[in-house]
């Protein structure tokens, strides 16, 4: 057998970030209208979006701005359907709606493959990590996500007021995700905060996101290396040693997937946690329901997914083309919201309400179409054990002050701090 | 009541053998299968009707009477 030499290599374009383009000038500062200046980096949008879609919805459904070089923001869910399947209009090139877009000669791979892969390439790349993900698979990993949450629970003893957000919702993902790629325990905070920086792209310049991006590649790149000595029985072994059409992964490609599964695992799903108890907290009929009737929780799980979908995506317009009345130009993003879609009356009954014995719930919290979110199996059951944990340990919670929860996460929205009285 | 999954359409949400694990399995790579004829067996037609309200990309047909 030969060594694996991939990743000696220059493979990398040093600088290749230079390529990455901005159109127009840069704009910022609060959004005037948000039917034709909307920018999901207002402090408004992530702090309460849902009255701005309906009311977009009302009177704009595909809303524009000149921000970010240009962008659309439908919020029917059939225009935000239709966009998510229609993979020859729509491209997933970039996924991340910044003032930059990624160079067309990123394609097919892209930086953080299979999110960032249009078909054909995308489907073989995904395939790859299918089996890594399915509810079978991520069942093995419940028994200790499930220690692990009971673990933060007991420390929090002694407390009367703790931050659910910062000591339990955000600790969890990082440890299971952590786990599953193979990354050393002791860089787990090390390994959030890269990931929490990354998904932080929007808000930061050029410059900052070329160093930050450098920094996890750096990180990376050492950990693939510590794999190639010495094999393990995880994730980054698996990409390793994983064949695309009978040859071994490009090392780009290697990279920019375990940097996809740090980045699309964490703030995510914490977020989804995190918001789940913010309504609990806020909310103690639906507690005290919950608590009562633990079998409802799958249920009451997905009203919350609905209601809060925490995951926004983006897309790129491939070529300039009249879409559904409006006149979209090559290059233009797409700020492609399930949390919107997920809020239209024309979908769903009393859209506005968290109905937590909803059934035949047809959300699209995880996607739709090819790029369905990978780890959604993974997510639902965190989700699940850290709500049934919490929920066992404390049943009684409340908001300590509602005006001190914090929203933040730019296409990943939850609360960052969300101080809660448990006793 | 019989009930089928487009394979083109199934994405691999698994919403329907979340619900419906007496009607529904999943293959290796997550996607809903329908083991055998596809006839749902009887007195699990509550939560097949509900797995088919429940998909995410409606990839499921419910033939009822069948």
């Amino acid at each position: 057998m030969t060594a694996d030499d991939r990743f000696n290599k220059d493979f990398r374009h040093s600088d290749r970030d230079r390529f990455h383009v901005s159109r127009g000038k840069i704009i910022t500062g609060p959004v005037t209208d948000w039917a034709t200046d909307f920018s999901h980096l207002d402090p408004r949008w992530s702090a309460d979006p849902f009255p701005i879609m309906d009311d977009l919805r009302q009177r704009c459904p595909i809303a524009h701005t000149e921000r970010f070089g240009g962008a659309w923001l439908p919020t029917l869910y059939e225009d935000i359907a239709a966009i998510a399947y229609d993979t020859d209009r729509f491209s997933s090139l970039g996924t991340n709606l910044s003032e930059f877009r990624p160079p067309r000669e990123l394609a097919p791979i892209g930086e953080a493959p299979p999110i960032t892969s249009d078909p054909p390439f995308h489907h073989g790349a995904r395939k790859l990590l299918l089996p890594a993900f399915t509810k079978t698979a991520v069942a093995k990993l419940e028994p200790g996500t499930r220690a692990f949450c009971h673990s933060l629970i007991d420390g929090l003893k002694g407390r009367n007021v703790v931050d659910a957000a910062h000591d339990y919702a955000q600790q969890i993902p990082s440890r299971v995700i952590g786990d599953l790629l193979g990354l050393p325990p002791e860089d787990r905070e090390r390994f959030h905060e890269l990931a929490t920086n990354l998904e932080g792209e929007g808000k930061q310049s050029r410059d900052e996101r070329i160093e930050h991006m450098g920094r996890v590649f750096i990180y990376l790149l050492a950990e693939v290396n510590k794999h190639i000595e010495q094999p393990r029985d995880d994730l980054i072994s698996y990409l390793l040693n994983a064949e695309l059409h009978g040859r071994k992964l490009e090392p780009n490609h290697v990279i920019g997937t375990i940097m996809l599964l740090l980045i699309a695992g964490i703030s995510t799903t914490y977020s989804a946690i995190g918001t789940s108890l913010w309504h609990l907290a806020g909310h103690p009929q639906d507690r005290e329901r919950l608590v009562a009737e633990p079998e409802l929780l799958p249920t009451a799980m997905e009203e919350f997914l609905r209601a809060y979908a925490p995951v926004t995506m983006a897309r790129l317009v491939k070529d300039d083309m009249h879409w559904r009345g409006v006149d979209m130009k090559a290059d233009d993003w797409i700020l492609l919201s399930f949390p919107a879609a997920n809020r239209d009356p024309a979908q769903f009954d009393r859209a506005d309400e968290v109905i937590i014995d909803r059934e035949g719930n047809r959300h699209a919290a995880f996607g739709l179409g090819i790029h369905r979110c990978l780890g959604s199996h993974l997510a639902r059951m965190e989700l699940r054990v850290a709500l049934e944990v919490w929920l066992e340990r404390i049943p009684e919670f409340s908001l300590q002050d509602p005006s001190a929860v914090a929203w933040g996460g730019t296409q990943a929205r939850g609360p960052k701090t969300l101080p809660l009285r448990i006793r | 009541m019989e009930v089928q999954i487009d394979s083109g359409r199934c994405q691999g949400h698994g919403r329907c053998y979340d619900i419906a694990p007496g009607v529904f399995g999943e293959d290796v790579e997550g996607y809903g299968n329908v083991p055998g004829d596809g006839t749902v067996p009887t007195g699990n037609e509550r939560e097949a009707r509900l797995a088919v309200a429940s998909c995410p990309e409606r990839a499921i047909t419910l033939i009822e009477g069948a």
